[in-house]
C-alpha cells in the first residue's frame, strides 16, 4: 500500500449515479453499464461504486469495508477493532477472479457496534470517524474504505466495469448507486485511492481538481479532521460531514457554502436572502470549493449532485418515473434509460437533490 | 563645528539646457539651488540635497540630474559609510539620529523568494475578462458555525458581528493628519470611498472636513489618544487600537510643536504649538487583560456596531500575542512588519527592531489555526507591500487583507528620500507648510490612488484566475499555491510552503 507516496489527487473522471425515490431496489448491473459506457473517461487506474440499502439484515451495525496489505496488518487491525467494537459478523468481501485487477489486497467486511464503555462524552458517529481515522493513519497496511450503516463502497485499481465484475455487484440490490471511473495523471495505482471516498454513510465520487485544496484542508484541520490521503475527494467528503452532520446545515445550504453564488448575484437578491447568502459566504469562505468539479454524494436518504460555480466539468441529470439519474455524459444515462421523461443540464453551483420518499427536491 | 559629512548626492546641471526658469530654485525646500542674478547662473549646494528628485522631475528642459554619490571611503567590510556618517553626525550633535519611511537595509525579502502556481491541463485557468473574478473581502469576527432553519424560506438564526466590506483586499495604512498633509489624507479618503475600501486616520484625529468619508474610515486609538471623542469613534466604520508600528516597535511618537498649527491643534485637541507626544505604551495597557478592557470600552462606546481591531508591530512573539489579542476580543488584528514606514523614527530602532512580515504572518496564521480561533478575527498585514503580487502572496500565506502605506504615498509622488521627519517634503505629502502642501492636488491625488488600486485589482484577478481560482477566499491561507526558491529548511517550515520542484 503506498499511502505516503500518494500525493494530491489530480484526475479527470467519469461519474454516474442512480436513485429510486420510492426506495425500490436497483440491481448493480445497471450502474455498471452506465459507467462502462463512458469507458474513455477512465484510464484503468481506478474504479468504484457505493450502494445503499444492501445490508438490510445488519442495518443497525456499522459496515466496515477494509483492505489489508497482508495477514500481519489484518491481525493488528482486527485486534484494534475487537478492543473498540463488538463484532457482530465478519467475512470476506465476495469477489471473483478476473485478469484485469492485479494484486488485490485482502478484502474483508465487519459489522460493528461501538463498545458501550468507549462512548462516554462522544457520539457514536464521532467515535466511528475517530477510529476510522486512527486505523487509516496509524495501522500500517490497513485501510477502511467504507464505514456507514446498511451501505458499502467497492473500489479497486482497474476500469470501473472490471471492478464491478470483480466485486460481483450484480448480486447486490440498492436504492442508490453511485459510480466512478478514474483518470489519474500522477498517482500510483493504490486501491484505496480509487473513488468513492466514504465516511459514515456519506460516499462521494468526484470529477475535478480543487484549486482551493490548500485552504479547504487547513480549514478542516481546525475542526479536527486529518486529511491523510491528500485527495480532493476526501476534502469534499469531510466538508459535507462538517457542514451537514456536525453543523446541521440543510444540505442545499451546505451546497451554497461549497459553490456559492457570485457577489453581484447576491447583491441583486431580495434583502432577506441577500443577508443569508452574504453570511454564508462570510462565515464559510474557507469551505468554498474552487476549481472544476462535478460531484455525486450518496447518503442514506438519497443522492445529491453538484457542479462548481462556473460549471467547468460536465454533469447531466434525468428522471424517468421515480428514478433520478445523474452522469458525466448523456451517454451514461441513455445506456440504461433510452427515453427519460426529462433530461437536463443542471446549472452551475445549483444542486440536484433526490430524496427517498420525497422525490427530486432540487433540480439544479 | 565643521561637519565631516559629505552630501550623499551630486547635482549635475546641463548649462546648455538650463533656461534659468528657476523652477528648481522655487521647488527645492532644502535650499539646494541658488540663483545668482549678476552671473545669471544657478549654483547648487550639493551637501543639502536629499535626492527627492523634485527638481529633476519638474525641470522643463531636463537639465538636472541627481546622482547618488555617497562619500567613498577606503573599502572596509565592517565600517561602511553608513556607520561613519552616523558617527560623524552623532559626534557633531549628541542626538538620536532620525529617519523616515521603512527599513531600507538588505534583510531578506521573502516575497522575492516565493513563486505562484498556475493551472495547466488538469485544471483550467480562468480568464478574468470572460468570467467573474471576485476580490470582495469581509473583515471581522465570525462564529464557528451558522444556525439556519430550512423551511419555505431560509431563516438565519445566527447574528454575526459587524463586518467591513472591501471590494479588494487592500486598504490604506494608518497615516495621521500631522505626519502627512490634509491634502494627502483627503486623497486617501476619497480614493478609499471610490474604490470601496478603507483608509486609516492614524493617531491624528479626524479633521472636520473628513467626517463625510466616515463610511470608508478606520479610526485609530493610539497611546496619545489625540482627537478621540465619542463622535470621532462613531464617525468611522471600525476602530483600530494601535499598540505598535513596524517602523518603530516598542517606542512612541513625537509630532514636533512647530507642526501643530491651528487645524492640527483643533483636530488633535491639543494646544497650538505644543509637541504631540505619544507614549511608548498605552498608559492604561500594561497587559493583555487591560487590552480587553479597552477593546470593550470602545465597543461599548460604539454600541457593538463596529469591529474593533488591534495593531501591533511584528516582533518575536507575535503568534502568542496575536492569540491573546483574539481572545481579548479583537475583531481584526494588524501585523506591521520590519519594513513598515513612518513619518519619523529613530534610525537605530527602524533599522534593527522587529521581524519580517512574511514570517510573522505565516506563524500567526498557523498559530491561530492550531488553536481553532482563526475565524474569530481577520488578519491584516502591513509593512513593505510593494505590488499586487506581494498582496497575492500575503493572502495565500494567510492574510485576509493588506494595508499599504508607502505604496500609496509613492502613488501620490513620494520618491522615498526618507526625509519625512524634516517636515519639508518637496512633494507636499509629509509636510504642513502651506507652500509645499498645495503641491499635492487632492483631486489628482485621488485619481492616482484609484488608478493604482484598479491596476492592482486587474493584476490580482489575472493571477488568481491563472491558478484556477475565481474567489479570493479560496486563495486565503492556500499555501499550496506557493513555492519557495533559495530558502533554508527552517524558513520553509515557518512559511509553511514547499520548495519549488516539490
Amino acid at each position: 500500500m503506498q499511502k505516503i507516496a500518494y500525493k494530491k489527487d489530480i484526475s479527470g473522471c467519469a461519474v454516474s449515479g442512480i436513485l429510486n425515490t420510492n426506495g425500490k431496489k436497483i440491481n448493480g448491473r445497471y450502474i455498471i453499464r452506465s459507467i462502462a459506457n463512458m469507458h474513455d473517461r477512465s484510464n484503468g487506474l481506478g474504479g468504484g461504486f457505493a450502494a445503499y440499502g444492501i445490508y438490510p439484515s445488519y442495518k443497525e451495525y456499522y459496515a466496515f469495508h477494509l483492505m489489508f496489505d497482508d495477514l500481519n496488518a489484518r491481525e493488528r487491525c482486527e485486534e484494534f477493532l475487537d478492543k473498540n467494537f463488538l463484532i457482530e459478523k465478519d467475512e470476506d468481501i465476495p469477489t471473483r477472479k478476473i485478469n484485469t485487477t492485479a494484486d488485490p489486497p485482502i478484502l474483508r467486511r465487519y459489522f460493528l457496534e461501538p463498545r458501550e464503555e468507549k462512548l462516554n462524552k462522544i457520539s457514536e458517529d464521532d467515535f466511528v470517524i475517530r477510529e476510522v481515522m486512527k486505523i487509516n493513519s496509524d495501522i500500517e497496511g490497513s485501510y477502511v474504505f467504507s464505514s456507514g450503516k446498511n451501505m458499502g463502497a467497492f473500489k479497486a485499481v482497474g476500469f470501473p466495469e472490471d471492478v464491478g465484475n470483480f466485486y460481483r455487484l450484480e448480486e447486490y440490490k440498492a436504492e442508490t448507486w453511485i459510480a466512478h471511473g478514474r483518470f489519474p495523471t500522477n498517482t500510483p495505482g493504490w486501491w484505496g485511492g480509487a473513488h468513492p471516498f466514504a465516511l459514515l454513510d456519506y460516499s462521494i465520487v468526484h470529477n475535478g481538481e480543487i484549486s482551493s485544496y490548500g485552504i479547504n484542508k487547513r480549514y478542516l484541520e481546525m475542526f479536527g479532521y486529518r486529511c491523510t490521503l491528500l485527495t480532493d475527494t476526501e476534502v469534499v467528503a469531510y466538508l459535507f460531514d462538517l457542514l451537514v452532520r456536525r453543523h446541521k446545515l440543510p444540505m442545499k445550504i451546505a451546497c451554497k457554502a461549497l459553490a456559492p453564488p457570485f457577489w453581484d448575484e447576491i447583491d441583486r437578491m431580495p434583502e432577506k436572502e441577500k443577508k443569508v447568502m452574504k453570511t454564508i459566504r462570510t462565515v464559510y469562505g474557507s469551505s468554498l470549493v474552487n476549481g472544476p468539479f462535478s460531484i455525486i454524494l450518496g447518503f442514506k436518504d438519497g443522492m445529491l449532485a453538484l457542479n462548481d460555480r462556473i460549471k467547468l466539468r460536465p454533469l447531466i441529470a434525468a428522471t424517468k418515473k421515480d428514478f433520478l439519474m445523474v452522469s458525466s455524459e448523456e451517454a451514461g444515462i441513455r445506456e440504461i434509460c433510452k427515453e427519460p421523461d426529462k433530461i437536463w443540464s443542471p446549472k452551475a453551483g445549483e444542486p440536484v437533490i433526490g430524496l427517498i420518499g420525497k422525490g427530486v427536491v432540487e433540480e439544479g | 563645528m565643521l561637519t565631516l559629512c559629505k552630501g550623499e548626492f551630486s547635482v549635475e546641471r546641463d548649462d546648455d539646457r538650463c533656461i534659468r526658469c528657476l523652477v528648481c530654485v522655487r521647488q527645492c525646500p532644502f535650499d539646494v539651488h541658488k540663483y545668482d542674478e549678476e552671473e545669471d547662473r544657478i549654483y547648487s549646494d550639493e551637501s543639502k540635497c536629499v535626492g527627492c528628485q523634485r527638481c529633476a522631475t519638474l525641470c522643463p528642459t531636463d537639465a538636472i540630474t541627481i546622482r547618488y554619490e555617497p562619500m567613498e571611503m577606503k573599502e572596509n567590510a565592517n565600517w561602511k559609510t553608513y556607520h561613519l556618517t552616523n558617527i560623524y553626525k552623532q559626534a557633531e550633535t549628541g542626538g538620536v539620529l532620525l529617519t523616515g519611511m521603512g527599513n531600507d537595509k538588505p534583510y531578506p525579502i521573502y516575497w522575492d523568494h516565493i513563486l505562484l502556481n498556475a493551472s495547466q491541463v488538469t485544471n483550467p485557468s480562468i480568464d478574468p475578462l470572460r468570467e467573474p473574478m471576485e476580490l470582495r473581502t469581509y473583515l471581522g469576527r465570525r462564529p464557528d458555525l451558522l444556525d439556519i432553519e430550512d423551511g419555505d424560506e431560509l431563516i438565519l438564526k445566527t447574528e454575526i458581528s459587524p463586518q467591513l466590506k472591501l471590494e479588494l483586499p487592500v486598504m490604506f495604512s494608518a497615516m495621521s493628519y500631522g505626519a502627512i498633509s490634509l491634502n494627502a489624507v483627503k486623497s486617501l479618503a476619497r480614493a478609499a470611498a471610490i474604490a470601496g475600501t478603507y483608509y486609516n486616520t492614524g493617531e491624528g484625529g479626524l479633521h472636520k472636513d473628513l467626517y463625510k468619508y466616515g463610511k470608508n474610515t478606520i479610526v485609530q486609538c493610539a497611546s496619545g489618544r489625540f482627537g478621540i471623542s465619542p463622535d470621532y469613534l462613531n464617525a468611522g466604520s471600525a476602530i483600530e487600537i494601535k499598540i505598535g508600528q513596524g517602523a518603530k516597535p516598542g517606542i512612541g511618537g513625537h509630532l514636533p510643536g512647530e507642526k501643530v498649527l491651528e487645524e492640527i491643534s483643533e483636530t488633535r485637541m491639543i494646544a497650538e504649538g505644543t509637541d504631540a507626544l505619544s507614549p511608548a505604551p498605552h498608559h492604561d495597557i500594561y497587559s493583555i487583560e487591560d487590552l480587553r478592557q479597552l477593546i470593550f470600552a470602545l465597543k461599548e462606546t460604539t454600541a457593538y456596531e463596529k469591529p474593533v481591531g488591534v495593531k501591533i508591530a511584528a516582533v518575536h512573539n507575535s503568534a502568542a500575542i496575536s492569540s491573546g489579542m483574539v481572545r481579548a476580543g479583537a475583531d481584526f488584528i494588524v501585523l506591521d512588519g520590519l519594513r513598515g514606514g513612518t513619518g519619523a523614527a529613530p534610525l537605530v530602532t527602524r533599522d534593527n527592531v522587529g521581524i519580517p512580515i512574511e514570517l510573522a504572518l505565516a506563524s500567526v496564521d498557523q498559530r491561530l489555526r492550531e488553536e481553532g480561533i482563526r475565524n474569530k478575527a481577520s488578519l491584516i498585514v502591513a509593512g513593505g507591500i510593494r505590488s499586487s503580487s506581494d498582496v497575492i502572496k500575503a493572502i495565500a500565506l494567510g492574510a485576509d487583507a493588506v494595508y499599504i502605506g508607502t505604496a500609496a504615498l509613492v502613488a501620490l509622488g513620494c520618491h522615498l528620500c526618507q526625509k519625512c521627519y524634516t517636515g519639508k517634503c518637496a512633494w507636499g505629502i509629509a509636510t504642513q507648510d502651506p507652500y509645499l502642501t498645495k503641491r499635492l492636488n487632492p483631486e489628482i491625488g485621488t485619481r492616482r490612488l484609484v488608478n493604482l488600486l484598479k491596476a492592482w485589482s486587474n493584476e490580482m484577478k489575472e493571477l488568481i484566475g491563472g491558478m484556477g481560482i475565481n474567489a479570493i477566499e479560496s486563495l486565503r491561507g492556500n499555501r499550496l499555491q506557493l513555492r519557495g526558491v533559495g530558502l533554508t529548511d527552517t524558513e520553509y517550515r515557518i512559511l509553511g510552503i514547499l520548495p519549488a520542484g516539490e
